[in-house]
């Protein structure tokens, strides 16, 4: 069955085996389906494998700079917050080599790399990462240039949202006005309902090939009482978010870049970079070049890099940010103030990444309070 | 390429050979230049010696007596590049745990004739006594540094040889961090990266291997690892291993000495 265009957001009701389902009827379309496993007692994406099943009864308890991986005692889906490392990964890889080149006798040969696109299917991607995608999007499509590599791996990518029934402990999408609902950007989403009523997902298309694949699941059609469960459980789950963002916080720090609260943050940051890393809309990356013994051939290749090392600011006789000071203040800056005049919005979606993957802990939540408190 | 072969030596100092022999284990690859480079002295691989001056000196070990010390400001004299390899040459090595210590007490509790020894009540790094164009890090180095800063110095460009925290490697390879999600104490945000993530991609903290990174805070991981349930002596025994005597983390130690 093709369904029009218009009708494509007609919700169906799944039972919880639907959502194994799904991921078996991308495949059969020829994707590769990215998708949340169990590994090392922590949430990873990996490619589902022919012996795979979606995790259940899985949740975290997550504060800032900890991470445990916790049982529910019964068979929910989705009842863990966001993947520890987001889809960023799988569309711009930490090592991505940009070209080759080989000495001949009488000439330097240059052998582009090409990257071949890619079926993938990003499964139960949250609403926050669906939103930091669409800042990538934006990254690396800014209308002059196009990253091949990045739009590769993207172009084709089948998106499946799972909307939160619980937010993680870090989680501020709601201030951040990036979740828990989604109503675009993916072509199917998904509401697991649980504790009201029959376990149950709510399925939703938001595409026309996203309708195609979801009539291929045994399901019913949704009734006005399943859409009105679901608005209450993501309602809940938003007032339960205890970190807010303060609205105005882009003025805020852009007035304030002497305040004290940087030098009391430096005291604790470590420059160690992880907040940056596991941050899905954190793009920086660096190009290193290397050469064989024999000095025959010789790569060019991008890795990701982070405004918290001292290279990465490095010009000519010195590195501009060489106080832990400053290279917080920049990527504070960056995600909540600046990013709003380079790509017109902020560049934190509240995925509370960074906060629970600080070994120390430190919040940007806590921050731009305690700067907003005391605002110049 | 200049038609004479660059002249390689390499020199030992107060080590365990750790790190000349990750030079020996390269041997497949460094038999592929064997024609463009001239191995001038290398006593773990060979007893052939040629006389300086040399192209390039690897300098493994660190300085604990003054012959040494003297020994070492010859082959500066004689090298137009010298680099320090290893924990020993650039943060004083696991002997330099006898610093600030009664090393005559040591003698004589080690040694059956403690005449015949002749020390400095010191370890410390090459980089103490000369200056040096390039420090290879790690206990032992890497092999694959070394082998990247070889080839570098062969093309005439810069080595690949990131100063950022041990922390970036983990999350590149998708190593899940230790201290976040275990509660174990870590090293790696303030060691500089280069191991290849050796020990947090098999659940364990980081050992500091390869030193201090650029502008370490010990000082709040230490007050982490505190509040997080290590005890003190713990925290300062952590400092005091193969980089004991790189400033950053002797004085980290130093800060949780009993008083
Ligand atoms: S800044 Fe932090 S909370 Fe915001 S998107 Fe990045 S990792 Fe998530
Ligand atoms: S916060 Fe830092 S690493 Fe992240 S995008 Fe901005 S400059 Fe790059
Ligand atoms: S804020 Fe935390 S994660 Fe980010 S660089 Fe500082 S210590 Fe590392
Ligand atoms: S395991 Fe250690 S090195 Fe790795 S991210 Fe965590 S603190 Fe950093």
């Amino acid at each position: 069955m093709v369904c029009a265009v218009n009708k494509h957001l007609d919700a169906r009701l799944l039972d919880p085996a639907g959502a194994d389902e799904l991921v078996r009827a991308l495949q059969r379309r020829g994707f590769s389906v990215i998708a949340p496993a169990i590994e090392d007692d922590i949430v990873v994406l990996r490619e589902y494998g022919p012996a795979d099943t979606l995790p259940r009864g899985y949740s975290d308890t997550q504060d800032g700079g900890s991470y445990r991986l916790t049982r529910t005692g019964d068979d929910r889906l989705f009842a863990y917050a966001a993947a520890p490392q987001g889809f960023k990964r799988v569309l711009w890889p930490p090592r991505q080599t940009l070209y080759e080149s080989r000495r001949t006798a009488d000439r330097l040969e240059i052998l582009p790399v090409t990257e071949e696109p890619k079926k993938l299917a990003l499964f139960a991607a949250r609403a926050c990462e669906i939103d930091a995608i669409a800042i990538l999007d934006g990254v690396f499509d800014n209308g002059d240039f196009a990253d091949p590599g990045y739009w590769a791996r993207r172009r084709d990518a089948f998106v499946v949202l799972v909307e939160c029934g619980r937010s993680g402990d870090t989680c501020f999408c709601a201030s951040m006005g990036t979740g828990p609902a989604r109503e675009a950007g993916f072509d199917i989403a998904l509401t697991e309902i649980f504790g009201n009523g029959p376990h149950r997902l709510l399925a939703r298309a938001g595409s026309e090939r996203g309708a195609e694949v979801l009539a291929e699941i045994a399901g019913r059609p949704a009734t006005a009482g399943d859409a009105d469960d679901r608005n209450r459980m993501l309602a809940e789950v938003a007032a339960a978010q205890a970190r807010r963002m303060p609205a105005d916080v882009a003025a805020i720090l852009a007035a304030n870049p002497e305040h004290a609260r940087w030098n009391a943050v430096a005291e604790r940051c470590l420059t160690c970079g992880n907040c940056t890393m596991v941050c899905p809309t954190c793009f920086c990356s660096t190009t290193e070049d290397s050469s064989s013994l024999d000095m025959s051939t010789a790569t060019r290749a991008r890795r990701w890099d982070s405004c918290f090392t001292i290279d990465y600011s490095y010009i000519h006789g010195g590195a501009v940010r060489a106080s832990a000071r400053s290279r917080y203040r920049q990527w504070i800056s960056h995600k909540l103030s600046t990013w709003h005049e380079q790509f017109g919005r902020a560049g934190c979606v509240g995925c509370g990444r960074c906060i629970t993957w600080c070994p120390v802990g430190i919040d940007i939540v806590e921050e731009a309070n305690a700067i907003a408190a005391s605002s110049a | 390429m200049a038609a004479r072969k660059p002249k390689l030596a390499v020199w030992k100092f107060s080590s365990c050979d750790g790190c000349q022999l990750n030079l020996l284990d390269c041997e497949d690859e460094l038999l592929a230049i064997a024609d463009s480079i001239e191995i001038a002295e290398f006593l773990e691989a060979t007893r052939a010696q040629v006389r300086g001056p040399y192209d390039v000196s690897l300098v493994e070990g660190s300085i604990s007596n003054d012959h040494d010390a003297e020994r070492l400001r010859k082959i500066r004299k004689q090298s137009k590049l010298v680099i320090a390899i290893g924990a020993c040459a650039t943060g004083g090595g696991i002997q330099a745990l006898r610093n600030g210590r009664d090393v005559d007490e040591f003698v004589r509790t080690v040694y059956a004739h403690p005449e015949f020894i002749d020390t400095l009540a010191t370890s410390t790094p090459i980089t103490d006594h000369i200056p040096v164009d390039f420090e290879l890090r790690g206990c032992p180095v890497s092999k694959y540094q070394l082998l990247e800063v070889v080839s570098a110095l062969l093309a005439g460009r810069q080595p690949r040889v990131p100063r950022h925290s041990e922390c970036l490697e983990c999350k590149m390879r998708g190593t899940v961090c230790v201290m976040v999600a275990r509660g174990q104490p870590c090293l790696g945000p303030v060691t500089q990266a280069g191991c290849g993530n050796l020990c947090p991609s098999v659940e364990r903290g980081c050992y500091g291997c390869f030193g201090p990174k650029e502008s370490p805070n010990t000082a709040s991981l230490a007050d982490r690892f505190l509040a997080t349930g290590s005890q003190r002596r713990r925290v300062r025994e952590m400092f005091q291993s193969f980089n004991a005597a790189a400033p950053a983390f002797a004085k980290e130690a130093e800060r949780h000495e009993p008083r």
